[in-house]
This record gives C-alpha cells, sequence and structure tokens, in this order.
C-alpha cells in the first residue's frame, strides 16, 4: 500500500506528492465544513430546513428567510468560519516554529496586543476617528507586540523558548494593561469589555467577512509555500541549519505570518482563545506533523470549531431562558427598522455605519443585551470545553 | 563585604529590619487612600473604637481588614512561590503562572454561583480543592513527554490551564450578569473590601503552611541539589515532593479564598530574596514571607494613587511590577540551560 499518490503533468515542470490520507481527511473536513455551515444558517431563534437555507442562499424563499440568512446569520457563520480558519493556521505556525502543542497566539500574547490596541482605540480615539479603523489598530497592536516579544526574545539571536517565554511574560502585562483601561473607562458596560476578553463573532456583518478574507487569501498560501522550513524548523535548530535552513530569517517570517492570522482573527472576533491551541493538535492527531498536510487539516477544523461553538452559544441560551418567540419579535422590529440592512455586501463604509446601528438599537434592547453577553461567555466556555476533550 | 552578607547574624538583622518595614507598611496603609488618616486616629481605632469618628470607621472597617489581609496573602504567595520554585527546580514557577490560583478561583466561583455556597469554611475548602486539582493537572500535563519537567513545559502547561480555567470562570460570572468589578476580583484578585473575619477563617490554614514551609525548608535543600543527589542522601523523595505540594496548594488556596487569584508575587519575591540569603531554604522561606507582605503592601498603596479617583486591584499591579522581572529572568536564568 502506498500513502502517497504521485501527481505529474505532462505539460508543467511541476510534480508533486500527495498522502492520501490527508487528502481524503480534508474533504471529509470540507463536507463536514460546509454541512455544519448550512445547519449553523438554520438554527436559531428561527428554525430553517437546509434546503430552506440553500434556496434563502440562492435568492429564492421567503422574504423572511432571506432577510434573517442574508444579513444575520449568513456573515456571522462565515466570519466565525475565517476566524477560526485563521486561528487555526496561526497555532500551526507558532507551534511549528517553537516546537511546542501548548504554544498558541492566545498564550504568547500576540491575541492580548491586538485587543489593548483595540481598546485603546475605543477608549481614546473613537471620538475622532471612525470606527473602520479599528481592525487597523488591531492588527497593528498584535504586530508590535509581536515585535516586542521579538526583541526582548533576542540575545545573540532568538529561541524558541525564550520567545515563548518571554511572550507569556508579555501576555499576562497586556491583559493587566486592558484591564486597567477597562477598569478606567466606566463608559464601558461590561457586555462590550467582554469582547475583548473573552471574544465572539456576535454581530459580525458582511464588512468584518469582507475584512478578514484578504488576509487568509493571502497569507494562508504563503504559509504553505513554505511549509518546507517550518518542516525543518520542527526538527531543532541545530538540524534545521545543518540541512541549510536559515533558522533565524525563517522564524521571524514565519511568526510575521502568524501574526497577521491572528491579528486579523482577533480584528473580527475579539480574543476567542484555545481555538489556535487545539486545532493544530487535533490535525497532528489526523494527519501527523508534516506541516504542508497539517496546515489545511488544522485551518479545517478550526473553522469548523469555531462555527459549532458560536453555534452552541447563539442557540443554547436561548431555549434556556426566554421563549424563542419573543425574542424572535424583539428582533423582528430590531431589523425592519434599519432598511438600510437588508441590503447584501455594501462599501465598507457605510456597511459598518449600520452595524453600528443596529448595534446601538440592540443595545437599548435589555433582553438582547443579556442574550449577547451570555452569548460570549459561551464561547469562552466551549472553547474551554473542546480544550479539556482534546487534554 | 561578602562574609558579612553570609554571616546569621547579618541575615537576622535583615529579617528583623524586614519585620519593621513590614509593620511601618501596615500603618502606610491604614494611612494613605482617597483620605489622609493620622497616626492618633489609627492607633484609637485599634485600641478604643469610637464609632462616631469617620476617619476611625474608615480604619476599622476599610483599611485595618485590608492591610492586614494584604500582608498575610503576600506572606502566604511568597512562600508558596519559593516552595514550588524549589520543587519544579524552575526560576518562573509561582503559582498563579502554573495556573494554581486561577484553578481555585475557579472553583470557588462555580461553588458560589452554581450550588450557591457562601460560608466561608466551605469556600476554603473548595478553594484548596481547586488549587490542587490545578497543580496535579499541570504537573501531569508539564511532565508529559521524553524530556520530563522541562521549564518550558510547565510554563506553558501552567499558561494555558490559566487561560482555561480564567476563561471558565468569566463565562460562570457573565452567565450570572455580575458586574465587571466583580469579574475582575475573580480574575485578577484583590484585597479591598474583605472583611477581617474573611482573613481569620483561613488564618489556621495559613499559619499551619507557614509553620510547614519552615519545617520542609531543610528539606528542600537537599530536594534542589537533585533527584538522584537527594535518594543517595537518604530522602524520601517522593514524599517531600507531596508534603511540599500540599504546602503550597494549602498557602495558594487559601490566599485566592480571601483575595483572588493575585499573581506574581512568587515569583517575584523568592528572586528578590535570594541575592540577600543564598540558596539556603530556612533562610529563604522567612525572608520571603516578610519581602512578600511588604510587596503586597505597597503594591496596593501605589494601586490607590495611579488611576485616581478609580483604584487599581491589587492584582494588576502585581503583573506590572512582576512582568519585567519575569522577563527579565526569562532572558537570564534560562539562557544557560
Amino acid at each position: 500500500m502506498k500513502s502517497y499518490k504521485s501527481a505529474r503533468f505532462a505539460r508543467l515542470p511541476i510534480s508533486f506528492l500527495l498522502h492520501k490520507k490527508t487528502l481524503t481527511t480534508a474533504i471529509v473536513l470540507a463536507v463536514a465544513g460546509a454541512a455544519a455551515l448550512l445547519l449553523s444558517v438554520g438554527l436559531g431563534d428561527m428554525r430553517m430546513y437546509p434546503q430552506e437555507v440553500v434556496r434563502a442562499m440562492l435568492g429564492s424563499g421567503a422574504e423572511e428567510h432571506r432577510l434573517v440568512v442574508h444579513t444575520i446569520r449568513l456573515p456571522r457563520i462565515l466570519a466565525a468560519f475565517l476566524v477560526g480558519i485563521a486561528l487555526a493556521a496561526a497555532g500551526s505556525l507558532l507551534q511549528g516554529i517553537i516546537r511546542n502543542p501548548l504554544a498558541s497566539p492566545d498564550i504568547i500574547g500576540i491575541t492580548s496586543g491586538a485587543s489593548l490596541a483595540a481598546v485603546v482605540f475605543i477608549s481614546y480615539l473613537s471620538a475622532t476617528v471612525s470606527i473602520v479603523w479599528l481592525p487597523v489598530a488591531a492588527m497593528t497592536g498584535a504586530c508590535l507586540t509581536a515585535l516586542l516579544i521579538y526583541m526582548l526574545a533576542w540575545r545573540r539571536g532568538v529561541t524558541a523558548i525564550r520567545l515563548v517565554l518571554v511572550g507569556i511574560g508579555i501576555n499576562f502585562l497586556l491583559g493587566s494593561a486592558t484591564k486597567v483601561l477597562l477598569l478606567k473607562n466606566p463608559a464601558y458596560t461590561s457586555s462590550q469589555a467582554y469582547v475583548w476578553l473573552t471574544g465572539t463573532v456576535y454581530g459580525s456583518d458582511w464588512g468584518m467577512v469582507g475584512m478578514i478574507a484578504p488576509w487568509l487569501a493571502v497569507f494562508i498560501p504563503v504559509a504553505f509555500a513554505l511549509a518546507r522550513h517550518v518542516n525543518a524548523l520542527q526538527l531543532g535548530d541545530d538540524v534545521a541549519s545543518g540541512v541549510g535552513s536559515a533558522v533565524q530569517r525563517h522564524r521571524f517570517g514565519l511568526l510575521m505570518i502568524s501574526v497577521a492570522l491572528a491579528g486579523a482573527a482577533v480584528a473580527v472576533g475579539g480574543a476567542i482563545s484555545f481555538v489556535g491551541l487545539i486545532a493544530p493538535h487535533m490535525a497532528r492527531k489526523l494527519v501527523g506533523s508534516s506541516f504542508g498536510g497539517m496546515l489545511p487539516i488544522s485551518a479545517l477544523l478550526g473553522g469548523l470549531i469555531v462555527v459549532i461553538a458560536d453555534t452552541i452559544s447563539r442557540t443554547a441560551f436561548f431555549t434556556l431562558r426566554y421563549s424563542g418567540r419573543r425574542i424572535y419579535g424583539r428582533r423582528r422590529r430590531a431589523f425592519f427598522h434599519l432598511p438600510a440592512l437588508s441590503q447584501s455586501p455594501c462599501v465598507s463604509g457605510n456597511c459598518h455605519a449600520s452595524h453600528r446601528d443596529r448595534l446601538a438599537y440592540e443595545r437599548r434592547d435589555k433582553t438582547d443585551c443579556i442574550s449577547a453577553s451570555s452569548r460570549l461567555a459561551d464561547h469562552g466556555r466551549s472553547n474551554g470545553f473542546f480544550c479539556l476533550y482534546i487534554l | 563585604m561578602e562574609r558579612l552578607s553570609a554571616s546569621p547574624l547579618f541575615k537576622t538583622v535583615g529579617l528583623a529590619l524586614g519585620l519593621v518595614l513590614v509593620a511601618a507598611g501596615l500603618f502606610a496603609s491604614m494611612a494613605f487612600g482617597l483620605s489622609t488618616i493620622g497616626l492618633s486616629d489609627i492607633y484609637r481605632a485599634a485600641t478604643k473604637y469610637d464609632a462616631a469618628s469617620n476617619a476611625q470607621i474608615i480604619v476599622h472597617t476599610a483599611r485595618m481588614p485590608r492591610a492586614f489581609t494584604a500582608a498575610a496573602i503576600g506572606a502566604c504567595l511568597a512562600v508558596a512561590g519559593a516552595l514550588i520554585q524549589g520543587l519544579t527546580r524552575n526560576p518562573l514557577a509561582d503559582p498563579s503562572l502554573l495556573g494554581i490560583n486561577y484553578g481555585a478561583s475557579c472553583l470557588i466561583v462555580f461553588a458560589v454561583t452554581r450550588l450557591s455556597i457562601s460560608s466561608l469554611p466551605a469556600l476554603t475548602a473548595v478553594s484548596f480543592a481547586g488549587a490542587a486539582i490545578a497543580a496535579i493537572a499541570v504537573y501531569m500535563l508539564g511532565a508529559i513527554g521524553r524530556d520530563g519537567l522541562t521549564p518550558l513545559k510547565i510554563i506553558l502547561a501552567g499558561a494555558a490551564l490559566s487561560a482555561l480555567f480564567s476563561s471558565f470562570t468569566q463565562g460562570m460570572l457573565v452567565l450570572n450578569e455580575q458586574g465587571l468589578s466583580e469579574m475582575m476580583f475573580w480574575l485578577t484578585g484583590s484585597v479591598a473590601g474583605r472583611s477581617l473575619e474573611m482573613l481569620q477563617a483561613v488564618l489556621p490554614v495559613m499559619a499551619a503552611g507557614m509553620i510547614g514551609a519552615l519545617w520542609i525548608a531543610r528539606h528542600m535543600n537537599v530536594l534542589t541539589m537533585g533527584e538522584h543527589t537527594a535518594q543517595g542522601l537518604g530522602q524520601r523523595t517522593a514524599l517531600i515532593k507531596i508534603f511540599a505540594g500540599i504546602i503550597v496548594v494549602a498557602l495558594a488556596g487559601s490566599s485566592v479564598a480571601v483575595a483572588g487569584p493575585v499573581g506574581f508575587i512568587g515569583l517575584i519575591v523568592p528572586t528578590l530574596v535570594r541575592p540577600f540569603t543564598g540558596s539556603d531554604y530556612r533562610w529563604i522561606v522567612p525572608y520571603s514571607a516578610v519581602a512578600g507582605a511588604l510587596l503586597l503592601l505597597s503594591a496596593d498603596i501605589a494601586g490607590r494613587f495611579l488611576i485616581r479617583p478609580e483604584e487599581l486591584p491589587v492584582g494588576i499591579m502585581t503583573a506590572i511590577i512582576g512582568t519585567p522581572a519575569f522577563i527579565a529572568i526569562a532572558r537570564k536564568g534560562l539562557a544557560q540551560k
């Protein structure tokens, strides 16, 4: 039994080996991901059958269904999926270069850097600068943090151990700084604060999806192309330089790719933790630790995990606490007040304005506020449960 | 100079000086804050309390419990840190970094919100259980793999578990619709607003833990020479490790029951006192206790002034002080390995 299948082209000067098990796993996961998306779109205050979901996505079906699918659920779920992919890919990269399965962007401080920058932005700049720049602030925060960690860990070169230890320290510091800001600004309601402490994709719209997608489209292929360098680094610094890898340069480059992915994810979803930790771990169990195969599997798993976690948190607490009908009534009222929302992908500025309006409107609605915060809570928790399951 | 600083007399004098400083710190903690209170009022509040005087009420109900709590917590956490550093032979170990504090606070929050437990002794027991679960989990997680308990692995395991426990804590608090300040308390720790009864409930455990730490100190000296040497010298290392672990859990658990997961004290203090004490645990333990009390008292006082009129929880203050220390140790201490 050969476990690899070779692919050669008659015309092109390219050939490569495909790991059969990785290929089948990837296909299974992709199908599972698509199914989870469809199911997740159908679940919630308003139940829809998968065929209704498909019809609504394609633009036919009931008006109500189309509105809910296009303006609320689909962008949110897609955002969740993309955030999961980005976090998992970032985590895989980090675990590869640090050579430890417990490393992930939220543990070595990159996530908290992005969170801090976002909170600073909201506290001090949101009066003067448009909220559209928030993701940029989060990205900048992530990059600055990564550079700071890298510089502090530099001592005639950077070793994986120092990188991770300095990262953990910085993580604590930035986490504390975020908490100081949250305490200092009484304007913060706690539910807003939780976004930056726990993370959520609540209220994501097409603008957010459009914001994270390009980062994924650029950096995941780049990471994939650099897979052989990650494989070399996984062998340890000595062996890696022995096989001709420019260890320091590659480590820096891969770290920056990981930061870009994690930063984009945080900009959209806040500090969602554990996905970057577990997804690569699960992927390694499934297909082994060769990075070229592990990356896509891990990314798909990450997307799947966040979508499932988000679906659970979105649905479980409604049925538990409030009757669905009442919430739905409130919801519908909220949406019909804001006609701008029913438009599909819009130009960024307009879109964010409407997003803000919707949030502002829903904030006034006490029930929605509570359910929003309980969703946030569950995010941390369901991710936590996943982690427990793995450990 | 080397000679002098190594002599027992010098060390005893140093310890006495430290105690004097702690006493001064206690007074300062009662005197300074939003309103400054004179020494005479503090003295009278302690001896013949007059409920008609505003200043005395402040001292009696708020500042005195707070000062004593800070001192006790600081001492306990510092000693727990010293022991855990010896136990893991890792200069970066600390009850909060290894997730022990967060495990305890997570279980307390669970007991309060889900099981509606509110009696202090019960909560203290719950806190120990949480600390013990976290300690065992970190140990097991860190020991997986061929090379055993490396500093990196145990720190990473601790960081992962801290993150896990604090996200559980957050989840439970948000579901119960608790405010931001309550949330901060269980996530970072604080000594504000604690009553003396709370401290009294855990004081016996703290005292027992301290005595245990002093007793185990000389065994720790043997243990830090390395597992094999210690066994060769006739020490039952497994037993000593288990005892030391229990003491750490008792000290950390009782601290968390009163003040939440205050971090980094156990990391900084033993590192700070080592230049004075050398590596002899019989000196490190008492010095850590004194220095820990002093550090937490001063961190708490400083936290009252940094973002006036709000107050910084002491847990955030210690993280702000502790992180640079952590990074410095990480750069220096582990570079040689």
